[in-house]
């Protein structure tokens, strides 16, 4: 097993109880790793959160860490995948001021380009919202930041496996 | 000595589920007796007041035992639930009594007890407006908890505390801690009461799979040095005896980790002694010796295993454990074997070929005679002027003939008195493994005989620790609790200074002690008290202590700067353990 760090995606699903966010990050910290990105949500499952955390750490880490966190009580199951193993999306929102939508000819290109799209036109500014890869989303933000961002924003990733995970089953005896 | 309260309780009357209308401060007290609490530890305070009062009501049906600090209370709960398996209870109020309480909470965590602390809180309406005696103690125990909620309705009581008394026991166990907002005590609501026995997201035994356990006999059977290690799970899962029958059936030598002390009698010929820093010359040497290597019930704590990189890789790794969190964690398993110890153990023993390890055990008595020769000689039988500590333990062996409770402390006579310590009974050594907290034993020792009035229990403490939770003192006398206290007066907070000798040149940097008169400190509690300073005193005075009906402190001034021998430095193989 590789000692070298890597991207993962940990997928985990939990009871949607107060104060499992601190539970959950708390077992990152106290390795002193940091979380690349975090997501929760509602999952397929009535009632089920499902969490998307990236982390850039060991193979070996991140199985340690997968045990640590499926032990935690309200935390139903866990897995970890590489970037192979998932389709994987992040979002983002760019606010740019309105004169250069109207003005600017190599802001409409881009725009067209790169298939992002437009979710408000307002007198003074407007908002484009990309998602995709972080590396498409991070093309389009150097593409974009000479024409001056008022404001950027970027999600962390979601991400579903291609493999099931039979997570159903688990919760059918309840 | 007066009969102790606790010994004639009467049975909780409140198990029924019926439906009545209650304050959720009594839904407390009615939730504690229905998981057949009869003693709790704590102290009152302004959140946690309507409790209080219950208790008060309910004084007839559970004890509430008044600690001079919260930490006392929860080392009184671990002291409470590691003799008797039981759920230990502390109590404590809102800021400053929940936090005093994280101390124990983190022990319990790290050495699996099961307890469950009960805090009060502020009213839900000021809930993160800095209120006075407010903190967040759902946030601040949330990494060193095995599971914590926060009740702002009566309603919730129930159910909630259900949960924390079968998350506490089940499994691996740990401790809880229910935070109750004070409104929660003072609404009513219809109360009625069901046990927890399954939480959804919750596993707390994993499945026993026939083909690790087959796979594990396979090994076994077919070593040729085999040793088994064997830890806390083994007491945790009630597995002495079977373990004694696999021990015995298969003629494996067995050594122990600090927590694991006492499952198997100290005089079993089988049984090699301790693992780890200061453990036996010939289990700690042999570990990089052995070619299957058995580890039950154990995580191979870094101070157990020493240098990973060099830690028993020769061997094939079989590794009986509750928590699939450790397998792998520190050590590769060959081959897991999930499941508690006892059905684990029990499933393994008929298809082990019965055995014996002559060859093998005899390089174990022949480091043992080394270990003897260059260590244990001066320490039990010293020539020189100065007590040893280890000549304390060795009275007191003699004394108890092996029946006594140990409730050590930590540090140097914590490592003599583990080490020296002949047990007879399962659940005799109490002390603070993983976290090594210095204060836990006094208290605990009174958790300890209040859950346990039939046995000798012992407090063996140095002098640096005692002075931590000395006030619990108070707590002992109050209760007239009949521990007896062993202080070893070294005048030095003694392990730090070994290692300052040791690693440091010499350099004593804070860590001689300038001491006050114990004995007339416990006198003071009105404490029966003795001090021995000479050899030719000392059996007498532990002979009179343990004769002693009521509580009894003995100090006994030993040599100042002696070491303790065997020492696996940190960072070294087991194989580079030290004689001196």
């Amino acid at each position: 097993m590789s000692s070298e760090k890597k991207l993962f995606t940990v997928s985990i699903y939990t009871e949607n109880n107060i104060g499992l966010l601190n539970r959950i990050s708390a077992i990152f910290q106290r390795r002193h790793i940091n979380i690349e990105s975090i997501n929760t949500s509602i999952s397929e499952i009535e009632g089920v959160s499902r969490w998307t955390i990236v982390v850039a750490v060991a193979e070996e880490q991140i199985k340690k860490i997968l045990g640590q966190i499926e032990k935690q009580v309200d935390v139903i199951k866990a897995y970890y995948h590489t970037d192979e193993e998932t389709i994987y999306q992040e979002s983002c929102l760019f606010k740019i001021k309105s004169d250069l939508f109207f003005e600017d000819i190599a802001i409409q290109k881009i725009i067209k380009e790169t298939h992002v799209r437009i979710v408000t036109v307002d007198r003074e500014f407007f908002v484009l919202e990309k998602s995709g890869r972080k590396s498409e989303i991070e093309v389009l933000h150097q593409q974009l930041k000479p024409f001056g961002i008022m404001q950027f924003v970027r999600s962390g990733r979601i991400a579903v496996t291609k493999e099931p995970l039979n997570i159903s089953s688990l919760l059918t005896a309840f | 000595m007066e009969s102790m309260e606790i010994q004639t309780l009467p049975k909780p009357k409140t198990t029924s589920t019926a439906t009545e209308h209650i304050t959720g401060s009594e839904a407390v007290i009615r939730c504690l007796l229905a998981e057949g609490v009869e003693t709790v530890y704590g102290y009152p305070g302004g959140a946690i007041m309507p409790v209080y009062d219950e208790f008060y009501k309910y004084q007839d049906q559970l004890q509430h035992v008044l600690t001079r600090h919260e930490q006392g209370a929860t080392h009184a709960a671990q002291g409470y639930a590691r003799i008797s398996g039981k759920v230990g209870v502390a109590i404590a109020t809102s800021g400053p009594g929940a936090t005093n309480l994280i101390t124990g909470i983190a022990d319990a965590q790290i050495d699996s007890t099961p307890m469950v602390c009960i805090t009060g809180q502020v009213g839900a309406h000021l809930l993160g407006s800095d209120a006075f005696q407010e903190t967040d103690i759902v946030g601040i125990s949330t990494p060193v908890t095995k599971w914590n909620y926060q009740i702002t309705k009566a309603s919730e009581i129930p159910e909630v505390m259900a949960k924390a008394f079968y998350i506490a026991q089940s499994g691996r166990p740990g401790p809880v801690l229910i935070d109750i907002t004070k409104n929660a005590q003072f609404e009513s609501f219809d109360f009625s009461y069901e046990k927890c026995k399954a939480i959804r997201s919750y596993y707390p035994v994993p499945k026993c799979e026939p083909k690790a356990i087959k796979a594990a006999a396979n090994l076994i059977n077919g070593a040729k040095k085999p040793l088994i290690v064997w830890g806390q799970g083994v007491l945790l899962g009630k597995a002495e005896t079977i373990l004694k029958e696999v021990v015995e059936k298969a003629g494996i030598p067995a050594a122990w980790t600090i927590l694991g002390a006492s499952a198997i009698p100290t005089s079993h010929p089988l049984n090699v002694g301790m693992v780890g820093m200061h453990g036996n010359y010939a289990p700690n040497k042999l570990t990089n010796e052995c070619d299957v290597l058995i580890a039950i019930g154990m995580r191979f704590d870094d101070r157990v295993t020493g240098n990973l990189e060099t830690y028993a890789k020769q061997a094939k790794v079989i590794h009986f454990e509750i928590d699939p969190a450790e397998v792998n964690k520190n050590v590769h398993a060959d081959v897991a074997v999930l499941g508690d110890a006892h059905t684990t153990l029990s499933q393994l023993l008929p298809l082990l070929n019965t055995n014996s390890h002559d060859e093998w055990l005899q390089e174990f008595r022949a480091l043992d005679t080394v270990e003897f020769e260059k260590v244990i000689k001066g320490d039990l039988h010293p020539d020189k002027e100065g007590l040893t500590m280890g000549e304390v333990i060795a009275a007191i062996n003699n004394e108890t003939k092996g029946k006594a409770a140990i409730v050590s402390d930590v540090g140097q006579h914590q490592m003599i008195a583990c080490r020296y310590a002949e047990f007879q009974e399962t659940r005799s050594n109490i002390t603070s493994g993983g976290l090594g907290t210095m204060g836990f034993a006094l208290p605990a020792a009174i958790g300890a005989k209040m859950a346990a009035p039939h046995r000798e229990v012992i407090a063996v403490i140095g002098d640096g620790g005692y002075q931590m939770t000395i006030q619990e003192l108070g707590t002992i006398f109050q209760t007239k609790t009949p521990v007896k206290i062993v202080v070893l007066n070294n005048g030095f907070l003694g392990m730090v200074r070994q290692w300052q000798q040791l690693f440091f040149d010499k350099r004593y940097a804070s860590t001689e002690l300038t001491n006050p008169d114990f004995v007339s400190i416990a006198k003071g509690y009105f404490i029966e008290a003795h001090r021995v300073t000479e050899r030719k005193n000392l059996k007498e005075a532990v002979q009179t202590m343990v004769q002693h009906e009521g509580p009894y402190f003995l100090e006994v001034c030993v040599e100042k700067e002696d070491n303790v021998f065997p020492m696996i430095p940190t960072g070294a193989s087991v194989s580079d353990i030290r004689l001196e």
